[in-house]
């Protein structure tokens, strides 16, 4: 865009040596977990004097924090396995009414996204409380569940302006009825962006802390809850290990959904 | 629109219409069921008691505390101080990647992304890491001799800052640098070749033009930033209380539901508010827009 001001060498330079120190601060604190997670010292230490992998023994040889690793795994599960079918056919639904009405659906569907998490914790630690269901799973679930939908929405409303409606017309004009038309017409045409959208619908449940820490409890406390815990308590270096594992997992995530869009 | 004559023909498009709305209920319900009814019941719980009998005895505790007029205070603190640093290194990132090469950019936005995709709590424990007393930047500038005594940059308003700039800044740029990259080539060139400066093509081409991405990015900044929770309760060090805070102290550790709705309603009222502050600037922004053009 500036190749109108070649000769604004000084302004270049001062620019992208700008630009590369606030690039160090984004990537920095990420970056800087990994060496720690395989120090073998109690203490901070960096560069570490030895290496271990004495943090992932005792990540994996916690009973702890495997049930916390186990309730998040199964919730990620469980979300977007919901939040994924709910979110198809309501971008349908948006997608066909088109006008004013798509445009109110929508806007519901994003106040979970617009409101702060911590009132969406207390008002559902409220209401499940009434119910005696604090603590329980499905708490957890119809909070990260509705987290899930405007994530996976996103991703399915571009795919279904691109999807060609006359196919569903010519099946439905042969007798299919809507779930059949659904099931093998759409679904099959979709499946990268599904995947995608089941993808980040699990990650967002994965990544989810606010909404975990008011109302999962005991047993069911996900990792996130966890670590909020002991890393206000004291510096745990097995935290380290869990960012180092929990970033390598979310970038190749990441990579699988942005090369598959690609290809 | 198209006119349907025939009456059966449309009471089919009727029941088809109809037919596509149900789709989304199953959506609908648990936004409401899970969303909606959670805000719902904080409103019902801000007038209710312990004991559950009918009170505005809440609001009367709330509003008169002084701790509540320091949390709104330093909510608005911590969100105007975000917002002016994302301003203040978003802007020069984005030109600098709007008019880098598509390679370079691509790659460069995708490593800006990849915080974005850590989950906060990794970031918030590796600066602590970084900030801590005996953290990484303390042992670098007192092993250097810049400073004799380490900074207090953890546990403080500093580090929260610090932290929520860091969540903040990935969101701040992308309607920064999309609004930027859509710039037409031709009008920095055009201004170049009447002889403006690039300083002057920045501040009288590039800037007003990018000044709806900006605008977008800042609302974002201050409706995220508004109910930040994680940041402050870790890098703050129970020395950083904004409304937030607050609301999880009233309710854990003083059980006072009623209390804590009441805080919750300020912070509801609060966006609201700064929602529609941007709104009528951005309303505003158009018709200055319009007369520009006119004039």
């Amino acid at each position: 865009m500036l190749e109108a001001y070649p000769d604004n060498r000084l302004a270049r330079i001062l620019l992208w040596s700008f630009c590369a120190l606030v690039m160090i601060f984004l990537m920095l604190p990420t970056l800087v977990v990994v060496p720690l997670s395989f120090s073998a010292s109690n203490l901070l230490e960096f560069p570490p004097h030895a290496y271990s992998l004495r943090w992932y023994e005792t990540f994996f040889g916690s009973a702890t924090w495997m049930a916390a690793l186990r309730t998040s795994l199964i919730l990620g599960t469980l979300t977007a396995t919901v939040a994924v079918p709910l979110g198809l056919l309501a971008c349908i639904s948006m997608n066909r009414l088109g006008g004013k009405a798509a445009l109110t659906i929508q806007g519901v569907l994003l106040t979970p996204s617009i409101v702060p998490g911590i009132l969406l914790a207390i008002g559902l630690f409220f209401v499940l409380a009434a119910q005696r269901l604090v603590g329980t799973l499905f708490g957890v679930l119809v909070g990260h569940v509705v987290l899930a939908i405007p994530v996976a929405c996103i991703v399915l409303l571009p795919a279904l302006i691109r999807f060609d409606w006359n196919q569903v017309q010519a099946a439905r004009s042969l007798g299919a009825n809507w779930a059949k038309a659904i099931g093998g017409i759409i679904v099959p045409q979709l499946r990268i962006s599904l995947l995608s959208a089941t993808l980040m619908a699990f990650l967002t449940s994965l990544d989810e802390s606010v909404i975990s820490i008011f109302v999962a409890s005991g047993q069911n406390s996900t990792l996130p809850k966890l670590m909020f815990l002991s890393l206000r308590d004291q510096i745990d270096p097995t935290i380290a290990a869990i960012s180092t594992l929990w970033t390598v997992i979310v970038v190749v995530a990441v990579l699988i959904v942005t090369l598959r869009q690609k290809s | 629109m198209t006119v349907i004559a025939d009456p059966a023909l449309a009471a089919d498009a009727r029941r088809e219409r109809r037919f596509f709305l149900s789709l989304s209920l199953p959506a609908l319900f648990i936004v409401g069921l899970a969303a909606i009814l959670p805000i719902l019941w904080i409103i019902r719980q801000s007038f209710l008691t312990t004991g559950g009998e009918y009170t505005v005895g809440n609001y009367e505790k709330v509003l008169s505390s002084g701790l509540t007029w320091s949390a709104l205070v330093t909510t608005l603190e911590l969100s105007l101080g975000t917002l002016a640093i994302c301003i203040l290194l978003g802007t020069p990132l984005a030109l600098a990647l709007a008019s880098a090469r598509p390679k370079v950019a691509n790659l460069l936005m995708a490593f800006v992304m990849l915080p974005l995709w850590t989950s906060i709590l990794v970031r918030t424990y590796g600066w602590l890491v970084l900030l801590r007393r005996d953290g990484l930047i303390n042992a670098a500038l007192t092993g250097s001799g810049l400073t004799a005594e380490p900074l207090p940059l953890a546990y403080n308003f500093t580090g929260t800052l610090i932290g929520m700039v860091h969540y903040m800044l990935p969101l701040f740029l992308l309607p920064v640098y999309a609004a930027m990259r859509d710039i037409d080539a031709n009008l920095i060139r055009a201004s170049a070749s009447m002889g403006a400066t690039l300083g002057q093509a920045i501040r009288m081409v590039i800037l007003p033009l990018s000044a709806g991405g900006i605008f977008s990015g800042s609302m974002m900044v201050f409706i995220y930033t508004i109910g930040f929770f994680i940041t402050p309760a870790v890098l703050g060090g129970g020395k950083v209380n904004p409304l937030s805070i607050r609301i999880e102290r009233t309710l854990s550790t003083f059980q006072d539901w009623g209390s804590a709705s009441v805080l919750g309603i300020l912070l509801l009222v609060l966006m609201a508010l700064i929602g529609m502050m941007f709104l009528a600037a951005r309303r505003l922004m158009a018709r200055n827009n319009v007369d520009a053009t006119d004039a």
